[in-house]
Formats: C-alpha cells, sequence, structure tokens
C-alpha cells in the first residue's frame, strides 16, 4: 500500500496488492449470491443517506499537497490547455530564462510518450514524467507519487504540465497555488464559451502564439472580452514562448506570487 | 473520460454502504451533479454499467438531479444564473468569481435491499 492514502498503487514494488483485488472479487461473486436468495424481500428497501462529494478523496490529497507545497516554500501551478497550445514551449522557455534565479522542477502528465518530460529535462530542471494511459487528467494522488519521485530538494516553482484536455482537469484539485489555462491564437477567440468550466477558476490565462495574432486572423479585442467573461478574476497576459513577447510580464508575476507565498526576498 | 474514475469511487462507496448495512443489492443510487463539474451523464451510467457488473450494484439505476450554475454579485448582493461561457452579473456586469453552485459531484444516497 500506498504511504499516504492507502492505495494499492504503490511506488515500490507491491505483489500483496494484487492478492487484495483478488479478495476482493470474491467478495463480489458472494454479494451477488445474497442478492438471489433475498430476492423476494423488495418491500425491505431502504434508503441509506450519504451526502458526500465523490471528490472528497481527490479534495482531500490535493489538501495535503497544499500543506506539502507551503512547508517547503513552493509556489506550485497547475498548467491546463487543448493540445498543441504551447504548454511545453512556455515551460521550456521559462525553465531557460529563470534558471539561474530560481530552483524549478515539472511534473508532466501525458497520455503516451515522454516527450514532452524529455524536452523539458533538457533544461537541466528535474521533470518528472506521469503517463496516465487511457486517463485524461492528473488527480491529486498521481502528484503525491510524483514528489515522492522528485525527492526533498528544495524547490521554488514547480510547474505541473496537465494532459492537454480543457474538460477533465477541470474538475480535479492538484492542491496548486495557481491555474494556468493557455490557450493560443490559433484555436479561435470562443474557447472560453465552450469550456467555461476550466477558465472559471483560473488564476491566470495566457494567450500564446501572440507574435502569429495578426497572420492568423486573430481578433483581439473579442477573445479578451470572452475571457474576461468566463474568468473573472484572472490576469490575462499575452505571450510567445517563441518570440519572447509578453514573457517578462510571465516572469514577473511568478516572481511576485512566489515572494507573496514565501514572504521571503527572492 | 474522467466518467470512469468517478464512476469507480462511487461503485466502491456504494458496495462499502451497502456492505455495512448487510444489504444484498443496491438498487438505485441518488446523485446531485452541477453544470460545471464536467461530468457527463451518459458517460458516468455508461461506466458504472460496465465496472457493477457481477457486483451486488449490477443494475442498480443512478438518478441525477441535474444542479445548475449560479452565482453571486458581491455589488447586487444577489444570486444569478448566468448564460453559458459568462459570470457577468446581468444586473451590473460584474464578473463574479463565486460560483454558488454547479460544481457539485455528490452521492446524495444510496437505495438497497
Amino acid at each position: 500500500m500506498c504511504d499516504h492514502c492507502g492505495c494499492s498503487t504503490p511506488s515500490k514494488p507491491h505483489t500483496h496488492a494484487h492478492t487484495h483485488a483478488h479478495d476482493h472479487a470474491h467478495g463480489h461473486d458472494h454479494g451477488h449470491g445474497h442478492h438471489h436468495h433475498h430476492h423476494d424481500h423488495d418491500e425491505e428497501r431502504r434508503t441509506i443517506e450519504l451526502h458526500q462529494s465523490l471528490m472528497a478523496k481527490n479534495d482531500r490529497l490535493a489538501e495535503q499537497n497544499r500543506g506539502y507545497f507551503k512547508g517547503r516554500g513552493t509556489l506550485a501551478l497547475n498548467i491546463v490547455s487543448s493540445p498543441g497550445s504551447g504548454k511545453t514551449a512556455i515551460l521550456e522557455a521559462t525553465l531557460r530564462d529563470l534558471k539561474n534565479e530560481f530552483k524549478m522542477a515539472t511534473i508532466v502528465g501525458d497520455l503516451a510518450t515522454d516527450n514532452d518530460a524529455a524536452r523539458l529535462r533538457a533544461s537541466g530542471a528535474p521533470s518528472i514524467q506521469i503517463t496516465t494511459g487511457t486517463v485524461c487528467h492528473l488527480d491529486a494522488h498521481m502528484i503525491q507519487h510524483a514528489l515522492e519521485d522528485l525527492g526533498r530538494a528544495p524547490l521554488d516553482l514547480l510547474f505541473i504540465e496537465n494532459v492537454g484536455n480543457l474538460v477533465c482537469p477541470a474538475g480535479f484539485d492538484l492542491g496548486e497555488d495557481l491555474r494556468v489555462v493557455v490557450t493560443s491564437v490559433t484555436e479561435g477567440e470562443d474557447k472560453p464559451q465552450k469550456y467555461p468550466s476550466i477558465f472559471q477558476n483560473a488564476d491566470v490565462v495566457l494567450v500564446n502564439k501572440i507574435d502569429i495574432a495578426e497572420a492568423v486572423g486573430f481578433d483581439r479585442a473579442r477573445a479578451m472580452e470572452f475571457i474576461r467573461n468566463a474568468a473573472p478574476g484572472a490576469i490575462i497576459l499575452e505571450v510567445s514562448a517563441r518570440s519572447g513577447a509578453g514573457l517578462t510580464a510571465w516572469y514577473d508575476l511568478l516572481r511576485a506570487r512566489l515572494k507573496a507565498e514565501t514572504g521571503a526576498a527572492h | 473520460m474522467h466518467e470512469f474514475g468517478i464512476a469507480e469511487s462511487l461503485l466502491e462507496t456504494a458496495l462499502a454502504t451497502a456492505a455495512r448495512a448487510e444489504a444484498a443489492k443496491v438498487e438505485q443510487i441518488n446523485l446531485r451533479i452541477g453544470a460545471l463539474s464536467g461530468v457527463v451523464e451518459e458517460a458516468l451510467t455508461f461506466a458504472f454499467e460496465a465496472l457493477s457488473e457481477d457486483t451486488p450494484a449490477q443494475g442498480a439505476r443512478l438518478v441525477i438531479e441535474p444542479v445548475p450554475v449560479t452565482c453571486y454579485c458581491e455589488k447586487c448582493l444577489t444570486t444569478f444564473t448566468p448564460p453559458r461561457g459568462s459570470y457577468r452579473c446581468p444586473a451590473c456586469q460584474t464578473p463574479s468569481r463565486t460560483v454558488k453552485s454547479g460544481r457539485e459531484l455528490q452521492l446524495i444516497s444510496i437505495e438497497v435491499s
């Protein structure tokens, strides 16, 4: 079993976890037998009140992560976007440009490959890959295991690159301090209208590829209106990971938030 | 398909609750699901049916009460239902950050026999 949460997917070898699963299956067979036995007792139907959140487990683990980050003076960012909007490119630029200023690491969620983690590792910062298989989002539990792999070296900024998907990651708190939504000028202006759930509680919206905005006919005013409607309170920054435009503002925001988080003079 | 993981935790809770109540079968599961939760009812039902096969919850009905999105406007001190994709108060146009309902993924009760 895993130390934190009692899960059966530990990071260490785990033969007994399988046995446990088998026991469960056996239990189910039992239940099935009972079901036939009691079939004529339909009047015994009764309601058991529960009133609990189905996200309770994730939320609890997310709070643990939040406490872990706080205790270590780490600013954790959950970076979400649709595939291809440039999350990895923005992180590459950030890791390169702030290398001498902060201790940084990344946790990267990807369905199948570790291409993104390999790209980020080239910067010299540690990068933990979470291959999610068919799972379309990261959850707080996966982050706990990645944090174990990351070890206990001091860390200022932790970038968690979520799976490219604007739907599923919305419901899963990872314990992050800031949720950053990356969108790009090639995606059309109405993404916030189509995916209101992920924009609603965004702290920062990065509009990437701003260097080619004109060439692709990006309607800036319309896009900003949509983002402001869907992401009230979010700081909106226009950036280009490729040209470097706007990245200074992004770095200033990271500096300010880290300072606010730790109270330390960075 | 994050509905699969949610269905898994739903099934786990339902079976544990039924076992504690010494019930043989889970007949019905009552849920409240918010419009902002990102959960699609059909996908959740499908995943639950697949996962609950050969368990005491096989054939259980999922009854889902949808919860609309409501926001609170701190300026007007009112609660309002925003149109999709915007969280502006219809009265004063101020964007609201306070979602009062719509993110629910709640297991209300289970019915067993």
